[in-house]
């Protein structure tokens, strides 16, 4: 008995003290990796501004979504967007935060960022194990000018299950019919041919280790670390550069109207400047929130960084939501995330 | 109590202090109990979880899930043979690779290292157990795979590869990360542990019996093999087996390497995958109640049986030795 009442005050101490330290309106979040750079940055600026902090813990989309599903934390993320049914059941609202892009990356001896060529469906071929040598007609009928080796292609691949290889085989479903029979599109797929590196850091490591190498990264990755990307054919048949602008051409041209929670497809979209494999992150906030004033707090949050978080994203090479998807998402809080029957935020 | 804390050793006083060690005595057994008993709930607990966690994808795939081969997080197919034989293949090379190292450097040490080596190379070996094993991952990772790729693996694919039978453990692309790879770091780092059993078992050779061999005219080779090994055997069985369980469990270090792939090869050089590597590989992206998920605890609960098997064996080796 004496020791029950001993713990329970120990604990009630104990909250205090952490409760106090990390003052009360602090919002925590967990889930997708791939945007926690650009989250982490937004909560720095954020503090400054408005004293409130943002504990995001970056540890899988997997394990974010049960943390939202358990309402341990104030907001999910994922990288791929939920099934609606789930969305409902568990009284979610799902909304995009920001936008990324995968590029493929190259190690071949003599070869410069953005200067191999390739296709969807070349991509996919290498991916199957059906195109296994750099000087494959096919390759060289896309590539004319470029000298081609004469050496074995080995495809990397994320062995994580991630947000990157979601997109990424979303793409290679789009633009082939055998991949998507054969293979199709998940997290983490059954890979035909090549070898798993663990993160975007293992796979690269894996391609800059090995000679004739291909792989697949997060664009921020790519950048940041000075890797040889390549051009891509896009659904307008126009080779393009992996480059912020083409990024902003897929946000653009996407059906948000039409989407259902805002899973709007931007793999393949139309338009000459398009580049074909780019994706948006998403949130997930719960519509009945235990306390409102949370639910207030993580809205305020993403209504600051799509007003003014913009430039922190861009210089991490994401790509801020286009205005009007930041304001559809807007009218979305208002009218969907409720406790006791009032919105938690109007403005 | 004044007298208590002047230390003054009357009689009536140390009888008076007795009742607090009637009330102590008990509440401390009771700690020691709780202690123990704790260990084992711990046990019973995570077991359960792991069963109870995985036993939808049993009932979904049946008992067959054991030795099927497909892992298809697409159309949620789950098998976990690539990853059963992944771990057994990449430890077994391991131990391969590890125990005549361990060996040499057992026998090195108790026999012939001169006193001032001996404490240098068994402190090295040592030294060798604290590395936390993400180290060797990153060392395998960015030192050892691209050397494997660039200079073990073609000559040996070129040369072996074309011979009958034994020729398909040398297929497939140099790709530097692989089984062998992977079963080579994992050797390095069960070696400490198989060599400290190793040199335990040696040093507890009765010298008597070893001089009377010496004495005899055998030489320090004949005394090895007659004499030092046939007198632990078993227990050395065990140090091996004991490091095949290390071994079987290996996580970071391995999925560094062993280039993830779910397919399977017999080839050495072929990318594979173990039951950790793909628990660390795919258990964050899993969806809480997915098929997926449910799999990957069968996966879990599939290493803790093997692992089990291994370590009973073990120490049921090692014990009929030091009761022989």
């Amino acid at each position: 008995m004496k020791f029950t009442h001993l713990l329970g005050a120990a604990a009630l101490s104990f909250g205090a003290v952490f409760s106090g330290a990390a003052f009360a309106a602090d919002i925590t979040g967990a889930g997708a990796t791939f945007p926690a750079p650009v989250y982490q940055a937004w909560a720095v600026a954020y503090k400054e501004k408005s004293g409130t902090g943002l504990n995001y813990q970056s540890i899988g989309s997997g394990a974010g979504q049960t943390q939202i599903f358990n309402r341990t934390v104030d907001f999910g993320a994922s990288d791929a967007p939920v099934a609606a049914e789930k969305l409902e059941a568990q009284k979610l609202l799902q909304f995009p935060a920001v936008i990324g892009s995968v590029v493929a990356i190259v190690n071949l001896d003599g070869v410069s960022a953005n200067q191999i060529k390739l296709t969807g469906p070349i991509i996919a071929d290498i991916y199957l194990g059906k195109i296994t040598k750099w000087n494959d007609p096919k390759i060289v009928e896309v590539n004319k000018g470029s000298q081609l080796p004469d050496l074995s292609i080995v495809p990397v691949y994320r062995s994580d299950g991630s947000g990157t290889t979601y997109v990424f085989a979303t793409y290679l479903s789009t633009v082939s019919p055998e991949w998507k029979s054969s293979v199709g599109a998940a997290t983490s797929v059954q890979w035909p041919a090549g070898a798993g590196g663990k993160g975007n850091e293992g796979v690269a490591g894996t391609v800059k280790n090995t000679k004739g190498a291909i792989g697949y990264v997060e664009y921020i990755y790519a950048s940041s670390n000075s890797l040889i990307t390549t051009e891509l054919q896009n659904k307008a048949g126009k080779f393009v550069s992996p480059t912020v602008p083409s990024f902003q051409a897929a946000a653009a041209n996407a059906d948000w109207a039409g989407a259902k929670n805002f899973a709007a497809s931007m793999i393949d979209t139309p338009g000459d400047t398009t580049w074909p494999i780019t994706s948006a992150t998403f949130i997930l906030l719960p519509k009945e929130p235990k306390s409102g004033t949370q639910a207030a707090e993580v809205i305020k949050f993403f209504d600051w960084a799509f007003k003014d978080g913009g430039a922190i994203a861009e210089k991490l090479h994401y790509i801020p939501l286009p205005e009007d998807v930041a304001n559809r998402v807007r009218e979305a809080w208002k009218t969907e995330v409720k406790a006791d029957g009032k919105p938690v935020w109007t403005h | 109590m004044d007298a208590t804390l002047s230390g003054n050793a009357d009689p009536a006083l140390v009888s008076a202090r007795k009742p607090t060690g009637r009330v102590s005595d008990p509440v401390f057994v009771g700690i020691l109990w709780g202690s123990g008993i704790f260990v084992l709930i711990l046990l019973g607990l995570i077991i359960a979880m792991l069963f109870e966690g995985g036993l939808p994808a049993l009932q979904e795939f049946g008992i067959s899930f054991l030795w099927n081969t497909t892992w298809n997080p697409v159309t949620e197919v789950f098998g976990a043979g690539v990853m059963v034989f992944g771990t057994i293949f990449s430890a077994v090379i391991a131990v391969v690779i590890a125990l005549p190292l361990s060996f040499g450097i057992a026998f090195f040490l108790t026999e012939i290292a001169p006193g001032v080596l001996r404490r240098p190379i068994g402190v090295a070996i040592q030294l060798l157990a604290a590395i936390p094993s993400i180290i060797y991952g990153m060392w395998g990772f960015f030192v050892i795979v691209p050397l494997m790729a660039a200079y073990v693996q073609p000559p040996l694919i070129e040369w072996l590869g074309p011979l009958p039978v034994i020729g398909a453990l040398f297929q497939g692309p140099p790709l530097g990360a692989g089984m062998l790879t992977a079963g080579l770091i994992m050797a390095i780092m069960i070696l400490p542990f198989i060599t400290a059993m190793f040199v335990e078992v040696l040093e507890s050779v009765p010298p008597m019996i070893k001089e009377s061999a010496y004495g005899v005219g055998a030489t320090t080779y004949e005394v090895y093999r007659n004499v030092s090994v046939p007198y632990g055997r078993t227990a050395m069985v065990g140090a091996v087996m004991l490091g095949l369980g290390r071994a079987l469990g290996e996580t970071m270090a391995v999925t560094f390497v062993i280039g993830n792939a779910t397919r399977m090869s017999a080839s050495l050089f072929a990318p594979g995958s173990t039951i950790a590597s793909t628990i660390a590989n795919e258990f964050p992206e899993a969806a809480p109640g997915s098929l997926k998920l449910e799999s990957l605890l069968e996966l879990g609960f599939i290493l803790f049986v093997i692992s089990f098997i291994v370590l009973a064996l073990s120490r049921l080796l090692v014990r009929s030795r030091l009761k022989g």
